[in-house]
């Protein structure tokens, strides 16, 4: 027996293979440098790696480039384009969060030596003698790989695989903040077991697809549904189980209780990268499996997920009404969020009329736009500090508007965006994901969906409201941060405006781009 | 034995895998379930790769034996530094977070 040698198209999928290769030097990087080099070296090697993989997206992009790439394990189209760019966006912006120095007497977010015992002579040592983990940009960056391959992937192995790429590198991030260190290493523990839970879940729902249409192939699960051979039992058990993976990754209700906590036990740059990268690809890649592999069982899970939505909306919007602390109050609103994106993708394959986006296209401008927000949002949280590092409660942040007015004004922009008020990025992605499923035939699930917006915004403008009338108080003062925060606040801030005031050429750049390739 | 018998003996390790996950208090045997229940998805899909004839499946089981490996790496390292710290691996001590 001969085996062929697999076809790889190098070209169409170097930005993904520059992440990689990236991320790999990187770890040579830890091992070759002096350490006095590796910081510089680390982030020069990340901002080059992900500006060369963004040019090669935007050539491929011109020379229309798409199709199944490495064998059919890829899909290079429209959705996925716009994933790729976006995380490789959304990741460079969030990434620069973690070299932020100045804010803490010259050491970033993360512990000085993770392994060490916090309060041991080995932590107050190694933070004496300035030592810092700079593997935390490869990580990122093999994360980041991993989520791009979420998002694109074309059969459920190669998914699996880069659930777990994706997650590994989290779950150690998540437990190495310099600050509260018992809380981080608590979260790292609460994400590792719950995200394994999760994925076994996935596994095992893939194994059964598998059984049922004897290939990983998200098309030929496609094809086995439309001319089945076995009864639909496997298929439903296996359906099922694979949405459990997947709902988890996006944050939905009742999947959603490690959210919280590990968006405020991990280090602040780390909650902003996962908060958007993770939910994006999770977003992107479910979608993709859903519209793709199963949908032509839509009318067996639309049902289902809608009823997840509204759960999902009213347990975020409830909770976080109830939160005195503004990055849990935020991790909460990010469940909030995952459910009007479940409300877009219930809404799912419905005709749409001409010049305007689908479902698909309305998903990717909602996270885009609430992207920037979150990057930009949690940037901001660093910068708010007090004796013993950042002050995340709402009382701290009081006054903060008369202080700061800048700063205060700028977040104040923000949760208006997150809210969905009118000229705000925000207000047009809620726009698009509703008349999204407003033309799938979920009027009352857009209903509801309204509501909890309304709920929603009550909190959002809560904290404008302790910001701007409260009283200042004295013993929290805002950080001095150097450009590696200053530019994703101001990136995100500005293009938070320009989505509201212009959304045209996003939107029509993702009506050319919003078909999965089957 | 046929498939179905294995298929069934898959669900019963992956079902004792779950709720060893859920009723277990200690972190590294909590772990240890989830490894279970990878390897009940292993089952499945050799399972079902005989049934099928393909070898898709048989493939996939190497696959996932080796991100179980790369995840016990990470998870042994995040509970080895939990115990360090509070000299426990017991999932209730770790409460810090409740709201």
């Amino acid at each position: 027996m001969t085996i062929a040698a697999p076809s790889f198209e190098w070209l169409e999928l170097s930005p993904l293979l520059i992440v990689l290769v990236g991320a790999c030097i990187g770890v040579l990087f830890e091992a070759v440098l002096p350490r006095r080099w590796r910081f510089n070296a680390q982030l020069a090697l990340l901002v080059v790696t992900l500006v060369a993989a963004f040019a090669m997206l935007l050539v491929n992009w011109g020379n229309g480039a798409t199709g199944l790439l490495a064998m059919g394990s890829v899909t290079l189209d429209g959705p996925a384009y716009i994933a790729w760019g976006a995380l490789l966006v959304f990741g460079l912006l969030s990434i620069l969060v973690f070299a932020e120095r100045q804010l803490d007497n010259g050491a970033t977010a993360f512990a000085a030596a993770a392994s060490s015992v916090p309060g041991s002579n080995l932590e107050a040592d190694a933070s004496a003698a300035r030592l810092e983990h700079s593997e935390v940009y490869p990580l990122a960056l093999f994360s980041l790989a991993g989520m791009m391959v979420f998002a694109a992937s074309n059969d459920l192995l190669t998914m699996f695989v880069a659930l777990e790429v994706m997650s590994l590198p989290l779950y150690l991030m998540s437990a190495m903040a310099r600050r509260r260190r018992l809380l981080s290493q608590e979260a790292g523990l609460k994400y590792f077991l719950l995200g394994a839970f999760s994925s076994a879940f996935f596994l095992f729902g893939m194994a059964l697809l598998y059984g049922y249409a004897g290939s990983f192939e998200l098309r030929a699960i496609d094809a086995a549904i439309t001319a089945p051979t076995y009864g639909p039992g496997i298929l439903y058990t296996g359906m099922a189980m694979l949405a459990v993976g997947v709902l988890f990754k996006i944050g939905a209700v009742p999947f959603h209780s490690w959210i919280p906590d590990v968006y405020v036990g991990a280090p602040t740059p780390v909650t902003g990268f996962m908060a958007i990268c993770t939910k994006l690809a999770a977003v992107a890649g479910g979608a993709r499996v859903f519209f793709v592999a199963l949908g032509a069982e839509r009318w067996a899970w639309q049902p289902v997920l809608a009823v997840i939505a509204v759960l999902t909306m009213a347990v975020g919007a409830v909770l976080a009404l109830t939160q005195t602390d503004i990055k849990r109050m935020l991790a909460y609103s990010s469940v909030a969020h995952a459910g009007f994106l479940l409300v877009a993708i219930v809404g799912a394959l419905s005709e749409v009329p001409g010049g305007q986006v689908n479902s698909v296209g309305a998903i990717m401008f909602y996270l885009i736009a609430y992207g920037f927000a979150v990057v930009a949002a949690f940037a901001i949280l660093t910068m708010v500090r007090g004796n013993a590092g950042e002050v995340n409660t709402l009382a701290g942040w009081s006054g903060l508007g008369r202080s700061n007015p800048v700063l205060a004004g700028i977040f104040a922009f923000l949760m208006l965006s997150f809210a969905g008020i009118p000229l705000t990025g925000g207000f047009i992605g809620k726009w698009a994901v509703f008349s999204a499923a407003w033309r799938g035939g979920y009027a009352w699930l857009v209903l509801a969906a309204v509501v909890f917006s309304l709920v929603a915004a009550y909190f959002y403008i809560r904290v404008i409201v302790v910001m701007f009338f409260g009283e200042p108080n004295r013993s929290v003062v805002v950080g001095r941060a150097s450009g590696m925060t200053w530019v994703p606040v101001a990136v995100g801030a500005a293009a938070s405006v320009y989505l509201g005031l212009i959304p045209g050429p996003l939107l029509d750049l993702l009506a050319q781009a919003e078909v999965f390739l089957r | 034995m046929t498939t179905e018998n294995l298929l069934i003996l898959a669900a019963v390790i992956f079902t004792i895998g779950a709720v060893g996950v859920m009723l277990r208090r200690n972190a590294l045997v909590a772990f240890m379930s989830v490894e279970l229940m990878l390897n009940a998805a292993n089952l499945a899909m050799v399972a079902f790769a005989l049934a099928r004839g393909g070898l898709d499946g048989q493939v996939a089981s190497f696959f996932v034996m080796v991100v179980a490996a790369a995840e016990v790496v990470v998870g042994l390292s995040i509970i080895m530094t939990i115990f360090r710290t509070r000299r426990s691996t017991s999932v209730d001590a770790a409460s810090l977070l409740k709201l």
